[in-house]
């Protein structure tokens, strides 16, 4: 036992020998808990995740004995904890609206049985590994939870229970170690959050996700496993893309984290997410979901770990073989919370008062994301969604600059689209993405051959366009030639009729790969007909007045994904929308049409 | 310990004392301090260790003598106290009354600081409240529970503004405001307090509302205690007595300013423009306690106005502002120039729950899209605008020419409207349509095709 020396904000100096690095404190009558993040002789610095107010020197401290820590084992789906892996549900039951400090409530519910089948595999006697499957929880109608050996376990299973209902707090198997100990085994373990989860190997990602988001998934591809980043002034929709990606992509287990943003975004999801159906199962998306959240009236300390936690219930789900997403929203109020804690502790600060290591910090974190082989033998990847915040929108600032480093796929946001209420205002030129081969081999495969050279010829439209529209600001569009006025125009078609895509519009909403494709040639082919027609002498104002062009700008949300036979049908009648023009401007309409892919 | 006075300061600087010798100091705990003329100061222990507790003085250290200054730990944290009768009440920033009445008695004593609410607990805010104002109903909806500030600059209208939406909200077919407000006024002049007061007076609401102000000329530290005392007491109101309160805050700029005075004298490491790294935070703990809570029936509905240091909106305490609430409310010089009230800027306004709040069932089928179509037209017309800016109007094409017409016509008849025009959504959604129907109609792409042929008015 310790007690208290001094009190500053969330930092609090005690007396207490023998703490190591990192371990948890439970500090004061209140019971409030920290981990120590310094050490000098007998007195340890530890940073704790509960308001200190009320604490006064003198008062008792003890050491925990084991780091921060998660649980992990069925009851996780459909949660939502907060950044220490309190069950928010459980402690407002406990606790009522507010959160009273020092509530210590289990993170896993202990009171439920869960059905457990034991794997065949596992008879009494064999050798028994980390990371191996012992059996099967069905946790939700659509996520079979598969309980793992715990990482670091290597011996001899003594004995494995049968088939039944089990709750937490039974053991479920014992197994013999190397060192003769017995250990049991229970459907969850505990895992430090700091550390990454161990692995057999990397593998490369091969798969996109699938977003259903046409200017992500059709420009700037993420792969499973692949890192992405979303920087974006406050206003530019960052939240409502990340929540359309964890409604829509592709993933089979979505994690949800909300560090350091606005209560009222949880609730929405809370309430939402159960009433939504997972497009590619069915089922309640609230059932591969789980949430952490943080929210910013919430203590500092743990809005810093709760990133953390985030990635490692992440990895935890990956090592069962599912393909997860994680979004963190937002990496730059963890990068806040580092830097007020570094400030209290006097650390030098280096650009605009954030400490030196944030750079590797920001790298190590995202290091955890990736495409994994598993003990277990199975494939799993952790993908990483992290949204920045620059202040004033600036994306010289550091953690823009530092995460824009080490991602892969850059969704940069933009305010000037936001404002004209251009949704998902993801800026086209300014985004980008390392991943556009890999996809490619995918889209090829799954969708159409053509998907690179047509996504290169629209990204070229739309950089044409650009040039252009200098120009148009400058002196006008009458000084553009035809030509250049048809690109204008092809490239507004684009944008309106592909880029832009509505959350709230029902048909709209989510795009499959197919749709997208076929949305994509489309408005190409229009774009390629219109070409051909300027360069036999057609003025681009004629070209301009077409129905066809503000047909096919409602196109987006008038087919479903589901039934594109349509669509195609509308394709192939675009050739029809040009034919009276045609026939003006050639001799023979016949021999154009052939000519046009 | 409550009755024990120390006479320990070992220094004092800056609203800053340092006192030796007092173990045992509960960190956050109140202090009073009775200085050699018997002038009580009150503060709080912002550090506390055996040998050493600061403490931060809110009436400042002038006139401090060390050796004749008297200290009690009072071992609580600053409390309001609450009851019915703070209705209709005028308060200090730190919640004693100033208008000459007695101070409220009651059992029920908060701390100002509240506790985070738990996410789970709270309820999503759904419910439209109808301004009034076209520019905020139409296009950047206000809903019960929402935190939506206004972003204004010196001299602007930001105070009538405000004063007109208390005046005029009310949920969508009710015929009173049945809100009650709590206005908290720090660092704002004698005159703003007195503007609002009388607005109050005018519109007979006086007896609904409580307000704690501390102006331009009163302790600065006070500044940091006033909107969490309003708060303490727009909780209470809220989620004790049931009412639907509506907080209005000036100015945040004033209170952030105060935070980073006393953040230079704690010697706290600063992050942009000198104020601390924690002004995100320390914000997020104000703003953050506007909302709805599952099964109760008050809201707190927040309106903070906050003056953008030379109207720059990417200063420290707008961006971080705008991050943690949700949505702002835009006020452009440009358009208060041209005389146009209220001058809202309405492309880099934003709603971010108006999505949730409009439309069937809310307010009418058409209103996501026409505000859409507003927003991309608007834009449009204001890209336009800058063209003839260059080359002159009589180069435009014919086209242009009426978007343009539509640019004006839309900011001197939808954004503009007198401070006691109270339009009905109905008639800022029918205005809304009569301008739109100055453009072509198959220029108007958010709109569906249904809602062309019902509401538009020219030929297609």
């Amino acid at each position: 036992m310790g007690k208290i020396l001094e009190i500053n904000g969330p930092l609090v100096k005690l007396d207490l020998p023998q703490t190591v690095l990192g371990e948890q404190v439970r500090v004061g009558r209140m019971g409030l808990v920290g981990e120590v993040i310094g050490r000098d002789g007998d007195t340890a610095l530890a940073q704790l995740y509960e308001d200190t107010a009320g604490l006064r020197p003198g008062e008792v401290a003890e050491g925990l004995g084991w780091p921060l820590s998660v649980e992990l084992g069925p009851g996780l789906l459909g949660a939502i904890f907060d950044g220490v892996q309190r069950p928010l549900k459980a402690v407002w039951e406990q606790s009522g609206d507010r959160i009273a400090r020092g509530v210590a409530v289990p993170s896993l519910p202990r009171d439920k049985a869960w059905h457990f089948v034991p794997d065949p595999r596992r008879p009494a006697g064999s050798v028994l590994a980390g990371g191996d499957v012992l059996g099967t929880v069905q946790e939700t109608e659509s996520i079979l939870h598969r309980i793992l050996t715990p990482p670091l376990i290597h011996g001899e299973l003594l004995e494995l229970a049968p088939e039944g209902d089990y709750t937490l707090d039974e053991a479920i198997g014992r197994v013999r170690l190397a060192d003769g100990r017995i250990e049991k085994l229970h459907l969850f373990h505990r895992w430090p959050v700091r550390t990454p989860r161990p692995f057999r190997q990397r593998d490369h990602a091969v798969a996109p996700l699938i977003t259903g988001q046409r200017i992500l998934d059709t420009f700037y591809p993420l792969l499973k496993g692949g890192k992405a980043a979303i920087p974006g002034p406050f206003g530019a929709g960052k939240t409502m893309l990340q929540q359309q990606i964890a409604r829509w992509c592709n993933a089979e287990i979505v994690i949800y984290v909300g560090c350091g943003e606005r209560g009222n975004e949880l609730t929405d999801v809370l309430e939402f997410m159960p009433e939504l159906k997972d497009p590619h199962t069915g089922r309640p998306l609230m059932e591969r979901t789980l949430l952490v959240a943080n929210t910013s009236n919430m203590p500092v300390v743990a809005r810093e770990a709760s990133i953390y936690v985030g990635i490692t219930l992440a990895e935890y789900f990956r090592d069962q073989g599912y393909d997860v997403v994680m979004v963190a929203d937002s990496t730059s109020r963890w990068a806040e919370a580092l830097r007020e804690v570094a400030g209290r502790l006097g650390q030098m600060p280096v650009e605009e008062g954030y400490p030196a290591y944030l750079g590797s910090r920001l790298a190590a974190f995202y290091e955890r994301a990736g495409r994994v082989e598993t003990f277990a033998g199975d494939h799993g990847s952790v993908t990483l969604i992290g949204a920045v915040s620059p202040p004033g929108g600036d994306f010289s600032e550091p953690v823009t600059s530092h995460t824009k480093e080490i991602i892969q796929t850059f969704w940069a946001l933009s305010k000037e689209l936001a404002d004209a209420r251009h949704y998902p205002a993801v800026d086209w030129l300014e985004s980008f993405s390392g991943y556009v081969k890999s996809a490619a081999k995918w889209w090829a495969q799954e969708v159409d051959p053509n998907w690179e050279s047509a996504r290169a010829e629209a990204l070229d439209l739309l950089a044409a366009s650009e040039e252009l529209q200098r120009i148009v600001n400058l002196v006008g569009v009458e000084a553009l030639s035809s030509e250049q006025r048809w690109t204008l125009e092809a490239a507004g078609l684009i944008k309106e009729g592909l880029l832009q895509q509505s959350a709230t519009d029902e048909v709209d909403s989510f795009a499959s790969p197919e749709k997208q494709y076929a949305l994509l040639a489309a408005l190409l082919d229009i774009y390629r007909h219109g070409m051909k027609l300027v360069k036999l002498g057609a003025p681009a104002r004629r070209l301009i007045q077409l129905p066809l062009l503000a047909q096919a700008r409602r196109w987006k949300s008038q087919h479903k994904s589901e039934d594109i036979a349509e669509l195609k049908a509308r394709i192939a009648a675009i050739p029809d929308s040009f034919d009276p023009l045609i026939q003006e401007y050639t001799a023979s309409p016949s021999t154009l049409r052939e000519a046009t892919p | 310990m409550k009755n024990i006075e120390f006479r320990t300061a070992t220094s004092a600087q800056g609203g800053l004392v340092v006192m030796a010798g007092v173990p045992g100091v509960a960190a956050g705990s109140r202090v009073q301090l009775r200085d050699h003329a018997g002038r009580i100061r009150s503060g709080l222990v912002i550090r506390s260790a055996d040998d050493a507790v600061l403490v931060e003085v809110f009436e400042g250290t002038d006139a401090l003598d060390l050796e004749r200054t008297w200290v009690r730990f009072l071992d609580e944290p600053f409390r309001l106290p609450l009851s019915r009768d703070i209705m209709g009440r005028v308060f200090n920033g730190a919640g004693l009354p100033r208008d000459g009445r007695p101070p409220v008695i009651s059992a029920d004593r908060r701390d100002v600081n509240g506790e985070p609410l738990n996410p789970a607990a709270r309820a999503y805010p759904r419910e439209f409240i109808q301004t009034g104002i076209s520019a905020i109903d139409g296009m950047n909806s206000l809903t019960r529970g929402q935190k939506l500030p206004i972003f204004s600059g010196g001299g602007l209208p930001h105070n009538r503004v405000a004063a007109q939406i208390v005046r005029q909200a009310k949920l969508l077919g009710e015929e009173a405001a049945e809100f009650v407000v709590v206005f908290a006024a720090f660092g704002a002049s004698h005159s703003d307090a007195r503007f609002f007061q009388e607005s109050f007076e005018e519109s007979g609401v006086l007896n609904k509302v409580v307000m704690f102000l501390n102006l331009a000329d009163e302790p600065v530290i006070e500044r940091l205690l006033t909107p969490r005392a309003a708060l303490t007491a727009a909780e209470y109101l809220a989620f004790d007595l049931d009412h639907h309160v509506l907080v209005v805050m000036t100015d945040m700029t004033a209170y952030a300013e105060a935070l980073r005075e006393v953040a230079v004298l704690r010697g706290d490491v600063p992050a942009r423009k000198g104020y601390p790294g924690y002004l995100y935070s320390d914000l997020a703990e104000i703003y953050e306690r506007a909302g709805r809570i599952k099964n109760r029936r008050g809201s707190i509905t927040m309106i903070p106005v906050l003056s953008m240091p030379s109207d720059d909106i990417t200063h420290p305490i707008p961006d971080l502002t705008g991050y943690i609430t949700e949505g702002q409310i835009v006020l452009g010089r440009e358009l208060a120039n041209q005389g146009v009230y209220p001058p809202v800027t309405v492309l880099p306004s934003l709603s971010r729950l108006m999505k949730d709040g409009v439309g069937k069932n809310f307010t009418r089928e058409d209103h996501p899209h026409v505000a859409s179509q507003l927003f991309a037209s608007y834009a449009k017309a204001l890209e336009v605008r800058g063209l003839a800016a260059i080359i002159g109007a009589e180069e435009l094409s014919d086209a242009d020419r009426r978007t343009l017409e539509f640019a004006d016509a839309f900011e001197r008849r939808f954004i503009g409207q007198g401070e006691d025009e109270d339009r009905s959504i109905h008639e800022t959604l029918n205005l809304a349509w009569e301008l739109l129907s100055m453009l072509p109609a198959e220029s108007l792409i958010r709109v569906s095709e249904e809602e062309l042929a019902k509401y538009h008015r020219g030929a297609a």
